[in-house]
């Protein structure tokens, strides 16, 4: 499990333990990667936040043309494997998460765990700091950062 | 029988908190008739997981699987029967529900709505 914000590891490798997810990955609403769990190429995870964000603005689209409230979730489930992809609200923003799961697991399990996933995460955010210029010079050493972190390169 | 006459026998016995129609595979509520402040999401979940597990610990053993299970608490007990049609029955009770008309109960709902 990798996470760009330390505060994330705990809530999520509690989730991880209790969901027997196979693959987690947690973004923002834009795509951009917080946690990932389970994805060894970066390559993968760029694509998975990419579609997941893509998947969920369709359908919330999809909502308002339909008049209704906003669809948090969607699951596809399929004979091996099943994904969940939820979008929450967390004091730093909306978040997204894509849960891929497997037969040791099921789907009310992966929905209980990720809907505590989500309150621990409200409760171990941290004040937000106050934001910092950034610099071209410094963007691509925090980039590379960052990337290490997510896939320990 | 339909699922909300089987749940309506069994939460009429004192005691009982809820019951619920529980899908086995994915472990979410198909019916439910539960008290307020019972979370049938989580009680779904955890029972789906609790009636897979056990048959896969009869399975082991060389044993048909089971036809009831029971979770007893020190403050509540909840009972499980699992269906051909990948439907499960669960009951929430507390501690001072009357076990023995509860089993019928669950039973019999099994029986002619499974």
């Amino acid at each position: 499990m990798r996470a760009i914000e330390r505060w994330v590891e705990v809530p999520l490798q509690t989730f991880l333990s209790e969901s027997a997810a196979r693959v987690t990955l947690l973004m923002t609403s834009s795509g951009q990667v917080v946690a990932q769990h389970g994805f060894t190429r970066s390559l993968d995870v760029m694509s998975a936040a990419a579609l997941g964000a893509g998947i969920l603005a369709s359908t919330a689209e999809l909502s308002r043309v339909m008049g209704t409230r906003p669809l948090d979730a969607v699951v596809h489930q399929g004979s091996a494997v099943g994904v969940y992809l939820a979008g929450f609200d967390t004091p730093r923003g909306r978040w997204l998460g894509l849960v891929v799961f497997g037969p040791e697991t099921s789907l009310g399990l992966v929905q209980m765990f990720f809907a505590r996933l989500v309150g621990d995460l409200e409760r171990a955010t941290p004040a937000e700091e106050p934001p910092r210029q950034v610099l071209a010079e410094d963007f691509e050493d925090e980039l590379n950062a960052s990337l290490r972190t997510l896939f320990g390169r | 029988m339909s699922l909300d006459l089987a749940l309506g026998d069994i939460t009429r016995i004192p005691g009982v908190h809820g019951a619920l129609v529980v899908s086995r595979e994915d472990g979410l509520v198909v019916a439910d008739a539960l008290m307020e402040g019972v979370d049938g999401a989580a009680v779904a979940a955890l029972a789906a997981s609790l009636a897979g597990r056990m048959r896969g610990v009869t399975a082991v053993l060389g044993q048909p699987e089971p036809v009831l299970l029971m979770l007893g608490g020190t403050e509540g007990i909840l009972l499980l029967a699992p269906g051909q049609s990948g439907l499960l029955l669960v009951a929430v009770a507390g501690a001072e529900v009357n076990l023995a008309e509860l089993r019928l109960s669950v039973l019999a709902a099994a029986g002619t709505t499974f």
